[in-house]
């Protein structure tokens, strides 16, 4: 292991980049904007590649660490590290940072350099939140990260976008606050640590620990977003713009599942193991009821959002059936989503950039003029509802796997999921792509361009790779997974 | 009895500012013009009173003229950070009351004696010393606000200024008359021996209390003796508004520190349910009433009025059921809110003033529209004040909070700190409006923003401050700390 702070490098580097990019001003150098944009973003990117090879699958301690003291009155340390949950975050996201940066590059015209910094700076910090291992410090990144997706949702938006924006700052905020309340009682109890490993190790009592869970789950559970919290996500998501829509769901939505791992599960074991089968309810209300919801969404971008709520719920019901299949499922479903997530949002995009449509009705027949298209977006489809070969069915086959272990009925409810995702995604599908050209506006369309076929095909390769092999993803998370639940099963009462 | 001549060396500061203030106000009979030379000579003045109070810095507690005096560490900082403010301030009204034609000797003057009442009361131990500087801080800011003679708001607010100040500070007095009857002193740490040793008369000292208490929540506008600030805040010349929103806060903490803490620490247990339900009505009012505010000057009104509840918090958490052992943290947070909000208030009224122009003042919501279309880059500086205020971390606000936060946690008071973070959340929301009609919106006005380069640099400066500080916190922290080791 080498002494160079990748993690702090994969912070910093696109921190930095961004506020290059913000510093060449006004439109009239909009192209030496995105010139630096993508720079940052692919260095960024190159200094998270060595946070995986250079990963010792072996153990499930925290690697790549670095500790300074940064606020000493308050024993806040600049603390950071991986382990096999979270490395894999900070790759998915240097990456998706690349895609975005790629997905806006002409489509924007208006502040570009705004636009480009915003991504870049909350790339950053998303990177700083998976690998903050002080509480404060994960707090600071946590909430520091609402400022640029709020500004992006906020100015290159749809029509409803101040309502969105300012719906998406608020929900989220007001679960954060809570979780704050609860990192400074953690703090108190611990006897003044705020290093996230310390309170691991901490004895809570029972009702320390199920109120703790409960203001962890208020911030957490708004993020994933969980039902019934869950109404500010397809707001957020229709007013977005493209590359808005590709972060908030490829990453914006695996911060609150991530909370779970590194925060509920470790620091209140027995109030989770209580709690669980509230947050199984949940979930499964997630999966089957909000994929009823999907079906009958008449706007794209609104079905995706709510298809990604019912694969989160998903996510959080791996989670909490406490056995290895099922976190690593969830976990890989997380990774798996955010692939198929951002590609399904990149391929609305692209359709949107041309008609400047998001409704199904008005599309049909697509095939006939954007034939390259079409196939990637079928591709896309097939694995958001979970395809055998793709990366979604790796995921969800774990952990309806993992749930059948725990309770046939649970697994069965689960698994329903295959049909219904089958068909919201299909069906919606079938109506855009398929059949005769109803609308005129769609014969006049153009076929992808050569930047948009580079990057919908790197989605698409990481997409059929995952689900063909999935075994270096696996393998990273494996110690880190089997060390958590260990952890999880010894009460702290 | 023998005259003995007393130490000035420890208000050395304050001597010196009385020696300049003639000397402003003999240039400023005498020269016709002046008025250009008046602003440098009040700037150094305050640069000047920096040097000596650092120059006389010497972490020891001092007390003089007979005890009425003290000078300590505690003091030393907040003096200088008034000295800061009050020199920010000026830099930042100076176009604007020059366009105004108000900027003249007069104004300078009676900014001099303002700060020089706000020196005075940081530095009372004494309830004649602290009532003085409390005078002669109130009455210059009462001429201040009037200073627009021909506006009817400006002197309708400073009549309200007034007649309710002046009754503030009957209840001060009145309050201290009682606390004299029951100690026999009005030195503050001989009433606190003498409270310690005998008890004095229990209802007394309660009556007496209350009453300080309330003329002490006057002047730091909390609620329900807050009705003063939304209509001073909004009829005073914004340049004034500055002024009072920001230095008066750090000499009312500093008189808040010497009476409730080296004074009546005793009846601790007593003031502080008080002050709880003075934070916690001010920080839900505060944030509730600000929400329906177009106008910022009073938006930013009410927004102070939470900021206080907020520091108060930090004061009330000191001391558990006679337990003294929260009491650094608590109070040294409470310092550093201070510090924090004057920062940033320093910087939300610094762009209304960038934005006036000669015969217009930017005071609404409307005002700000579309202002990143306008400059992007004042748009980003009042985006990191707006974002501060709402307590959202990488800036200096969410560290305010959060040191207070800790504080009130570690005493116990979970539930206070859910309450209190609940109501920020309400506060973020007409934070998030001013960035929403600067981003979001489209300009209603496109003049060119004029303001002189010194302002602007000043200003980004005060910005940059607050995100920098944001990022390092920690030597403020500690400042505010080694302040308040002094106090125990």
């Amino acid at each position: 292991m080498t002494d160079t702070p990748f993690l702090s490098l994969a912070i910093w580097v696109p921190i930095v980049g961004g506020l290059l990019a913000l510093a060449t001003g006004s439109d009239r150098n909009a192209s030496l904007a995105r010139f630096v944009a993508i720079a940052a973003a692919l260095a960024g990117l190159a200094v998270s590649i060595p946070l995986y090879t250079m990963f010792d699958v072996a153990t499930s301690a925290m690697q790549f660490t670095e500790t300074h003291s940064w606020i000493p009155r308050f024993n806040i340390n600049y603390a950071l590290g991986v382990d096999g949950i979270s490395v894999l975050f900070v790759l998915l996201n240097s990456f998706i940072t690349v895609i975005v940066v790629v997905a806006g590059w002409e489509v924007i015209q208006e502040k570009v350099a705004q636009y480009m910094a915003a991504f870049l700076i909350m790339s950053g910090l998303i990177n700083g939140i998976f690998s903050a291992l002080d509480g404060i410090l994960f707090y600071v990144f946590f909430e520091a990260s609402l400022i640029p997706l709020f500004i992006i949702i906020g100015v290159w938006g749809g029509a409803n976008r101040v309502y969105a924006a300012v719906k998406f700052f608020l929900y989220t905020l007001a679960g954060s606050l809570l979780m704050l309340v609860a990192l400074l009682y953690l703090f108190m109890e611990s006897g003044g640590s705020f290093n996230i490993l310390d309170w691991h190790k901490l004895k809570l009592g029972m009702w320390d620990q199920t109120w703790i869970f409960w203001f962890l789950l208020a911030s957490f559970a708004v993020k994933v977003p969980m039902f019934p919290v869950h109404t500010w996500l397809p707001d957020a998501h229709v007013e977005a713009p493209t590359g808005g829509s590709i972060v908030l769901a490829a990453i914006g939505l695996k911060l609150g599942a991530y909370g779970f791992l590194r925060f509920s599960l470790p620091i209140a074991p027995d109030a989770s193991q209580a709690l669980a089968p509230m947050i199984i309810t949940l979930s499964l209300i997630a999966v089957i009821y909000i994929g009823f919801v999907a079906l009958v969404q008449t706007d794209m971008k609104k079905l995706v959002a709510y298809s990604s709520i019912s694969h989160m719920g998903f996510v959080t019901l791996g989670f909490f059936i406490f056995n290895p299949l099922g976190i690593e499922g969830a976990l890989v479903q997380m990774i798996s989503h955010g692939f198929v997530s951002g590609a399904m949002f990149a391929s609305i995009g692209v359709l949107y950039d041309r008609m400047h449509s998001r409704q199904i009705a008005d599309y049909g027949g697509v095939v006939n003029v954007m034939p390259k298209f079409a196939a990637f977006f079928m591709l896309f489809a097939m694995a958001n509802s979970g395809l055998p070969a793709t990366s979604g069915f790796v995921g969800e086959f774990m952990v309806a796997l993992g749930a059948v272990k725990y309770n046939f009925w649970v697994g069965f409810a689960a698994a329903t999921t295959l049909i219904v995702g089958a068909a919201y995604t299909l069906w919606m599908y079938k109506r855009v792509v398929f059949g005769a050209i109803t609308n005129h506006h769609v014969s006049e369309l153009t076929d992808i361009n050569g930047r948009e076929f580079a990057f919908l095909s790197v989605l698409a390769i990481c997409v059929l790779a995952m689900g063909i092999y999935p075994f270096p993803v696996t393998e990273v998370m494996h110690a880190s997974v089997t060390d958590l639940l260990k952890h999880v099963a010894v009460s702290k009462l | 009895m023998n005259f003995v001549i007393p130490d000035f060396y420890p208000a050395a500061a304050e001597l010196f500012v009385v020696a300049m203030s003639f000397v402003v106000l003999m240039t400023g009979t005498f020269l016709q013009n002046s008025r250009s030379l008046s602003y440098y000579l009040t700037q150094f003045t305050l640069l000047g009173a920096a040097v000596v109070t650092v120059y006389t810095m010497d972490g020891q507690v001092t007390l003089t003229f007979t005890n009425m005096y003290v000078d300590d560490l505690m003091g030393d900082f907040l003096k200088l950070m008034v000295y800061l403010a009050v020199a920010v301030v000026l830099l930042y009204s100076r176009s604007y009351i020059g366009d105004r034609k108000i900027e003249s000797t007069e104004y300078y003057m009676l900014v001099i004696y303002a700060t020089l009442g706000m020196m005075v009361m940081i530095a009372a131990n004494h309830f004649l010393t602290l009532y003085l500087g409390l005078e002669l801080l109130s009455l210059s800011l009462y001429a201040l606000v009037a200073t627009q003679r021909d506006s009817a708001r400006a002197t309708e607010a400073a009549m309200k200024y007034f007649v309710l100040g002046a009754l503030a500070s009957g209840l001060l007095l009145y309050g201290m008359s009682m606390l004299y009857g029951a100690t026999g002193s009005l030195e503050l740490s001989r009433i606190a021996q003498a409270i310690y040793h005998q008890g004095g008369d229990k209802t007394v000292l309660m009556f007496g209390l209350v009453f300080v208490v309330a003329g002490l929540a006057f002047k730091l506008g909390v609620v329900p003796f807050h009705m003063w600030i939304p209509d001073v805040y909004q009829g005073a010349p914004t340049s004034v508004t500055l002024l009072i929103a920001t230095a008066p806060k750090l000499a009312a903490f500093g008189m808040a520190m010497r009476l409730l803490v080296n004074g009546l620490f005793e009846l601790a247990d007593q003031w502080q349910s008080m002050l709880m339900f003075l934070a916690v009505m001010s920080i839900a009012l505060g944030n509730i009433a600000a929400i329906a505010q177009p106008n910022l000057k009073r938006m930013l009104g009410y927004s102070g009025i939470s900021h206080m509840g907020f520091m108060l918090l930090g004061l009330v958490s000191g001391v558990v059921e006679g337990d003294r052992h929260f009491a650094l943290n608590a109070y040294s947070s409470a310092m550093f809110y201070v510090f924090s909000y004057v920062l940033m208030s320093l910087a939300a009224f610094g762009v209304l003033l960038v934005l006036s122009r000669a015969g217009f003042d930017a005071e609404t919501l409307d005002d700000l529209k579309g202002l990143n279309k306008r400059s992007s880059w004042f748009a980003g500086m009042m985006a990191i004040v707006m974002f501060s205020m709402a307590g959202i971390p990488f800036f200096i606000g969410f560290y305010a909070k959060f040191s207070v936060l800790l504080a009130v946690v570690a005493s116990g008071y979970k539930w206070l700190a859910v309450f209190a973070v609940m109501m920020s959340l309400i506060g973020a929301f007409y934070y998030l409006r001013v960035v929403k009609v600067m981003f979001f919106d489209e300009p209603q006005d496109s003049s060119p923003i004029a303001t002189p380069a010194s302002m602007r640099v000043a200003l980004s400066l005060n910005a940059l401050a607050i995100a920098a500080l944001g990022l390092l916190p920690g030597w403020v922290m500690w400042i505010c700390d080694q302040s308040m080791l002094q106090s125990f």
